[in-house]
Parts: structure tokens; sequence; C-alpha cells
């Protein structure tokens, strides 16, 4: 069943004092692509942390992990080194053999590569296959944490289509982490802006261009222009108008 | 992690390794023969006498028995050391509380001399085949333990977070996200394992036991026997030669597969 997402974090402290996240509240609708902006050390990595139930120590409400069907596409593509891609895909999903097997490898172009190992693929192919995972568990929320950020242009670009292609098969809530700002502008339904931490939410923004909108697109390059010249200090987690 | 697309290298012929890994035996055999021919010492008899004395053990039907007494010793306290000392390694690596508890012990046992746990367990227990495998997997355990320690801290908690966010099942977990990570740890603790075992097992043999490829050697110092003590040398290493080719390196290779 799909439902809203409601997250509330009153803080989140490191145990060497350090507050990470302040008071950041909001919600996704079903089957909303989120995109989170914010600079390093906004929190962005801690706050997919708690929601994914990997970080328990906050002060706070999120929805119980156990609630609801995870994915998960870390920063780096975290596969089993000892198994194949496809041992890898049927760690989180039995019943990824045969055809629905053959299928999910070919939307992502990967069909001839089942039974290579990830140290056999290029970095761009084995994210590819986490993308895969993500998806195999028929996720009802994806948690993204600058999933695409080493892969050079063309690579990434191709699975930023990978990832919309099965967003709009499956529409799971998407919680997308970047601090690329037109990689986040090219993909959301809205982003939010956090301030350097403790994070809160400086800016929340509706993107409502239609898709396809590639990153380096008219229309997202100047919805990027507009917003820099509005709020200068954007990136940096400051929402404060030009003067 | 490699980013290229890097092809599976082409396996050398077997035959080849095979060869490679004979030829520096025979070479040995043959210098062993030569140096024995010229020293012409009862102290040094030559390889053929040596395989001589080892076909007449091996018809009278004496070795394979004492053999068989031994190999048997040695599976028995190397199985017990592995799961003990596997066990008590993966729960020092992971708990800091148990590392701290039992971290002593494991120096202790590390350095006390097989000698004496040998003699202890056997007045204590008495001149039982229980106080000899006691022995043995005593001196076993913390060097397993201490190398099985060295995995589990190096354990790559990424790959748990994986396992936790996908909601992996325990057996999962632990066969498929958390094993795997230990085989070289594994691999190295039962190579040693083998070799130290059979070792100490013959101590434990020639103190306390009246059968047994320690014992035979023991009999054979008194008399002096030196063809007899190197064809029972001769057929346990045959016998560890046979385990690695047959078990250790297949096994290895099959789970080294992916290291591409």
């Amino acid at each position: 069943m799909k439902r809203a997402l409601s997250i509330a974090i009153e803080s989140k402290r490191f145990a060497n004092g350090h507050c990470a996240i302040g008071k950041l509240a909001f919600t996704a609708q079903a089957g909303e692509f989120v995109a989170i902006v914010g600079p390093s050390g906004a929190g962005k990595s801690t706050l997919l942390k708690i929601i994914s139930g990997l970080d328990t120590d906050f002060v706070g409400s999120v929805p119980a992990p156990d609630s609801q069907r995870l994915g998960f596409m870390f920063q780096e593509p975290r596969l089993m080194p000892w198994l194949t891609v496809q041992q890898n895909l049927q760690l989180v999903d039995k019943s990824a053999h045969g055809a629905r097997l053959q299928r999910a490898l070919a939307q992502v172009g990967l069909g001839d590569c089942a039974d290579l190992f990830p140290g056999q693929l290029s970095g761009g192919m084995q994210r590819r296959v986490a993308l895969l995972r993500a998806f195999m568990v028929e996720p009802q929320l994806l948690l993204m944490d600058e999933p695409f950020q080493s892969l050079d242009a063309p690579n990434a670009e191709q699975l930023r289509t990978h990832l919309l292609d099965l967003w709009q098969a499956t529409k799971p809530t998407v919680l997308f982490v970047t601090h690329n700002l037109s990689e986040a502008l090219s993909l959301a339904d809205r982003v939010l802006f956090l301030t350097p931490g403790p994070s809160r939410i400086a800016l929340e923004l509706p993107v409502d261009l239609p898709r396809p909108r590639g990153q380096h697109s008219a229309a997202v390059q100047a919805l990027r222009n507009d917003l820099l010249t509005r709020y200068p200090d954007l990136l940096k987690g400051s929402a404060a108008p030009a003067e | 992690m490699s980013q290229e697309l890097s092809p599976l290298p082409a396996p050398a012929a077997p035959q080849a390794h095979t060869w490679a890994r004979v030829w520096p035996l025979l070479v040995l055999l043959v210098l062993w023969q030569v140096v024995a021919l010229q020293a012409h010492s009862r102290t040094l008899p030559t390889p053929l006498a040596v395989l001589d004395v080892l076909f007449k053990e091996v018809a009278s039907g004496d070795l394979p028995m004492h053999l068989g007494k031994t190999l048997m010793r040695v599976l028995i306290s190397f199985c017990l050391a592995m799961v003990i000392g596997v066990g008590l390694g993966m729960l020092m690596g992971r708990s800091k509380r148990w590392d701290r508890l039992l971290d002593s012990f494991l120096i202790l046992g590390l350095n006390i001399p097989a000698l004496v746990t040998t003699i202890l367990c056997y007045i204590w227990f008495g001149l039982s085949e229980t106080a000899a495998i006691v022995a043995v997997v005593i001196n076993k355990i913390p060097m397993v333990a201490i190398n099985l320690r060295e995995g589990a801290r190096a354990v790559d908690a990424s790959l748990m977070e994986v396992a936790q966010v996908y909601r992996l099942p325990q057996g999962e977990r632990f066969w498929k996200v958390y094993l795997p990570q230990l085989y070289p740890y594994l691999f190295s603790s039962a190579r040693n394992g083998l070799a130290l075992i059979w070792k100490i097992v013959l101590v434990v043999e020639l103190l306390g036991r009246s059968d047994g490829v320690g014992f035979q050697i023991g009999s054979f110092f008194h008399f002096f026997d030196i063809s007899s003590i190197l064809a029972y040398s001769l057929a346990f290493s045959a016998v560890i030669f046979l385990l690695e080719a047959v078990l250790m390196r297949p096994l290895e290779n099959r789970l080294n597969r992916w290291r591409v």
C-alpha cells in the first residue's frame, strides 16, 4: 500500500557532541520524487541513515523502517564482490532468476552480465546493478545517497535515465540526496534545500517542468540560473535573497 | 574496486603447475641420494632404502594402522580447534568487551609450550585419548582465534549495512555477507592448523599413547632406526600433499573465483 512519508526530526547529535541535524520536518506524497540538496556536512547522509533505520540514536519520529519495503542506493555500489550479479540481486529478491531477471537486467542494459562478478564490471555497470538491486525489492520508499556522484557525465546521465524509467514504472517515493543542483532540478518533483549542520530546511522548491528534462537542457539551466540569482548562497545552505 | 572491465585471465595448463611443484622435490631426492651414498653412514640412509622400508611397513599393515590412528587424532583436534577458535575469534573481533576479557588468556595460551599442556593434560586427565585430544586442541585454539579476530575486525561495515537495510535474514547475512569476508583468514588458519596440529599430535603420542606415528617414531628412536623414522614422516607428508591437492587448493580456488 502506498502512503505519504512523514519525517519529523528534533535533533541528531553525534557522540562527540556535534549536532548534525536540527529541527527538520517534511512530508513526501506517495510516489513523489524529492531531492535533498545541501552543502557538505549538512547531515544529508545521516538523514538517510536515520530514515532507513541504520541510525537509531536521534530525537524525533520517522516511520518504522519495517513498515515499508525499502530500497537504498549508497554513494558506492556496495555489491558483494564474491557474488555474481545474479546472486547479488537474489540476495535481496529470491525470485531474481529466469525471465524476471533477464527482463530486469535488460532494462538497465546489463543483459549478458548475470554471471559476472562485480570486479569484472566498470564503475558505471556496478552502479546499474546497485540501482537494479534497489528496485528488485519493489520498494515503497527509495533512499539514494549521492549515488551517481563519482561517475563521468555520460554514465551519470545514463543512470539518471534508467532511474527515471524504473521510478515511473513502479512509482516508489524517492528521497534523492545530492549536492548537484542541476541533477536535483532535472530529476525531482520537489527540491528541499538544507542549511549547514545542524541542518534545517532553508528552502522548498516545487519543480513542475515536464519530463524528460536533461540536466543540461535549457529549461533546467534557466531554472538553475534564476534560482542562483535570487538566492546567491543557496548551495552554501542559505536562502537569503540577493541584495 | 576496479573500475575497468577486466577479462578473466586464461588459466595456465594444470600440468604445467604440477610439474613446477614436483621438480624441486625430485632435485631434493637426487641430492639426498648422492649425499647419502657419499656419506655411507647409518645415520643417513639413502632415499631408496627409506622407500624400501616404507613399502615393507605398508605391506605389513603397521604403517597404515599407526598413520590411521594419527590422522584420526589430527582430524578430530583440527575440527574442534577450528570450530572453537573461529567462534572465539569472531566473538572477540566483534565485541570489545569479550576481547578485553579473553585477550590475556589468548596470549597465555599462545605462549605455553605444547609440551607443558600435554604433560599437564596427561597428569590431570590420565593417559587417555581424551587427554591427548584436549592437549592438542588447547595448543591450537589461540592461534586460530587470533587470526580470525583480525578477520572479524576487518569486516566491512558498509556491506553489513547493505544486509541490514535490505532486511536479510540472519542466515543469509552470516553465510553470504559476513563469512565470505573471513575466508582468507579461515584458509590461512586451516593451513597452519594442519601443519601445527600434526606436529603436536606426534609429541602427544610420544608422551602418552601406545599407537600412532609419534609412538612409532619414539620406538624407532630407541633402536636408532633412522630409515623407519624417515619412512613414517614421508608417509605423512604424502598425505598432506594429497589433502592440499584434492581438497584445500580446489576449494580455495573455487571460493576465490571472484578475485579477478
